[in-house]
């Protein structure tokens, strides 16, 4: 079997804490075929043999308010902490590819992620941090290739040529409108911009993730474990499908798909779920799509804790709840976490609840003694057995959205919704009529005055963000910036790739919201059906 | 009932969390009222437009994005400016409790948070209705 890297362990001997040794893999002599060993086909155990013990997850929390300025000092803090990757929350008018100063905007500039309308925007958020030193997160789908752009010209600006550059784009367009809602245009124009960007990114940015393929939203919008499992996968043969279909080689891109799934409270079922995406991701790109190169089957993901789980009701309870679901991830084998903050379902965390979540993570890390063997539950009946059925349950999901028409159809009649929104309401009325527990909110309950310190948004920020959009249009050259323009119109229209028109209209200065605007009067827009 | 409860819940602003709305808009029809929804992404104008239109008892939001204090104050204004400040409107989402009690202040109904039982929204509304009705 070829390993492409072995990976050095970090320590020479590994021990309990009464000092029996830990070898660094435990297993039958002849491992079953179908469940295999870590590092290989098909991957039920991990994609590394070292796994945790050459190197542990990358620790990469969500950060992001206020303007550029704001979110740059958090970054610069958190690189001077010993961080090497940032991940960056845009604020909801730029996910939905609206500029500061739009009406729709209002009271929503700066509010949940930070506002970038334009070049400059971006060349702030980034100031002083090296692009080709660190590796950047950056959670946008509908204008992801807007801001894409933006990242592509600040780096070019500080002397950093595309193919140095190090991080992942969210880019997921389907699950937006499955489940997380933030769409520009209708999906299948938003297929064709991102198919311009896989073959942009497959020449010029050899290290960068193109799309994280994600389950996440499906799961907090409601869904239960399976239909995460098989509505993001199904998702992900999608745009491997997109990518074959606009002529390139499967294992050009494919190595550069990513996942990013959520960790919620059924520990067993949980890590089932990662395991089995594991396989089915590996047979699929080997046996469906030809795929030849290893890193094409492998499931490389990164998990957050399931903000859904948490409640309002006795907010301290859900450092608990956090810490099981991340050693869930981590017994799932995951490459990169996110640990929510216990207050998130009063508020965005604060500082000191944000740091405890990084904490408990570190905990999991250190002392739980669960990075010292590769997958310690493999081999466990009931984890195998579930494994197994989530795999045959996702498949059966998978044939029923082939029935329908493949997964734009069955997203344009609202099948994955309709799907979601009874999962949900499933829930809340088995919550309600007490078949399920949650502590703290039908049960153990207790007369309380929540006494934790929030974060508070200044509102004034929205206002600078204001002049800074009118001060950089006051300053550009809009002749320029209207023949930019009218580029990006005729490449939406006739289907050539739109990336270098849109790396151009950005030098020029054209803003977040105009860009969008000329695609939009192209593409349309969307709007879904309103199922409950 | 002879006259059902006649309610609107929608989402306003850029917000795409729906779990929430379609979960409590399942429950009130469950519970015999007339739930009209919105979909995503409206302005307070269309909501209050559809309001009227609608002829509802009640404007329910919900707002998990941040931008509460800024749209909860807007819908109120609109429906008063169009002489409608019989319709109740109330809400929920991720709404500190500092806010929450200056929105109520404002004229804005309940606003409930997360882990709220749809039985107790459901009470409320049919109380509310009761009372504004028999005046």
């Amino acid at each position: 079997m070829s390993k492409m890297n072995k990976r050095r362990e970090e320590q020479e001997r590994y021990r309990t804490l009464s000092d029996i040794p830990v070898d660094r893999l435990y297993g039958p002599e002849k491992p079953d075929e179908k469940i295999g060993i870590p590092g290989s086909y098909p991957f039920t155990r991990g994609i590394h043999e070292t796994m945790y013990r050459s190197r542990l997850w990358t620790m990469r929390q969500f950060a992001g308010f206020g303007t550029p300025e704001d979110t740059n000092a958090r970054f610069r803090y958190l690189l001077q902490k010993g961080q090497t990757g940032l991940s960056t929350a845009f604020d909801m008018p730029t996910l939905m590819g609206y500029d500061s100063d739009d009406p729709i905007s209002l009271g929503e500039v700066g509010v949940e992620g930070v506002a970038v309308d334009t070049i400059e925007d971006m060349e702030t958020l980034f100031a002083g941090i090296p692009l080709d030193q660190v590796s950047t997160s950056m959670t946008i789908n509908g204008p992801a290739i807007l801001l894409l752009a933006m990242y592509i010209v600040a780096a070019e600006r500080q002397g950093v040529p595309p193919e140095k550059l190090r991080g992942t784009l969210q880019n997921d367009i389907l699950k937006e409108y499955i489940a997380q809602k933030e769409w520009v245009f209708p999906p299948r124009p938003s297929m064709r911009v991102i198919t311009d960007m896989l073959a942009y990114c497959t020449e010029h940015m050899p290290l960068w993730n193109t799309i994280s393929i994600s389950g996440y939203h499906i799961r907090e919008a409601g869904s239960t474990a399976v239909q995460e499992l098989a509505f993001t996968l199904a998702d992900g043969f999608a745009y491997v499908e997109a990518g074959i279909e606009a002529g390139l080689d499967v294992d050009d891109f494919a190595p550069r798909l990513s996942f990013f799934w959520n960790a919620h409270n059924d520990f067993f079922e949980e890590i089932a779920k990662y395991r089995a995406a594991r396989r089915i991701w590996a047979k699929r790109m080997k046996n469906v799509y030809g795929a030849k190169k290893e890193r094409s089957w492998m499931v490389r993901f990164h998990t957050q804790t399931a903000g859904c789980t948490l409640t309002a009701q006795q907010p301290e309870i859900n450092i608990a709840r956090v810490a099981y679901q991340a050693l869930a991830a981590v017994l799932g084998g995951t490459q990169s976490l996110h640990t929510n903050s216990m207050d998130e379902a009063l508020a965005l965390p604060s500082e000191k609840a944000a740091k405890i979540a990084l904490r408990t993570q570190q905990v999991v890390a250190h002392e739980t003694g669960v990075t010292n063997t590769v997958d310690p539950l493999g081999g466990s009946y009931f984890l195998e057995s579930l494994t197994d059925r989530m795999e045959e349950e996702a498949e059966r999901y998978f044939r029923e959205i082939d029935e329908r028409g493949g997964v734009i159809a069955a997203i344009e009649e609202g099948y994955f919704q309709k799907e979601i929104a009874d999962s949900a309401y499933q829930y809340q009325r088995e919550v309600e009529k007490e078949e399920r527990i949650v502590v703290g909110v039908n049960a153990y309950k207790e007369d309380e005055k929540i006494e934790i310190d929030l974060l508070h948004i200044d509102r004034e920020k929205q206002t600078d963000q204001l002049k800074r959009l009118q001060s950089f249009r006051a300053r550009r050259n809009n002749d320029e910036v209207d023949q930019a323009l009218a580029a990006i119109r005729k490449a939406s229209e006739t289907g050539e790739n739109l990336m270098p028109p849109i790396l151009d209209a950005t030098r020029k200065g054209a803003t977040l919201g105009e860009m969008v605007n000329v695609m939009r009067g192209v593409f349309g827009t969307y709007r879904e059906p309103a199922v409950f | 009932m002879d006259n059902p409860i006649r309610v609107l819940v929608g989402k306003v602003g850029l917000d795409g969390h729906d779990r929430g709305v379609k979960v409590v808009a399942s429950a009130l029809r469950d519970a015999g009222m007339e739930v009209i929804y919105s979909g995503l992404h409206q302005t307070p104008e269309n909501v209050v437009r559809a309001a009227i239109e609608e002829d509802v008892d009640v404007v329910a939001i919900s707002i998990l994005s941040g931008a509460h204090m800024t749209l909860f104050p807007r819908i109120l204004e609109l429906l008063n400016g169009k002489g409608r400040d019989d319709v109740l409107l109330c809400g929920g989402g991720i709404i500190p409790e500092k806010d929450r009690e200056e929105l109520m202040k404002l004229g804005v109904g309940n606003l409930f948070g997360p882990g709220t039982p749809t039985t107790e929204i459901v009470a409320y509304l049919e109380k509310e209705i009761a009372a504004r009705r028999g005046k």
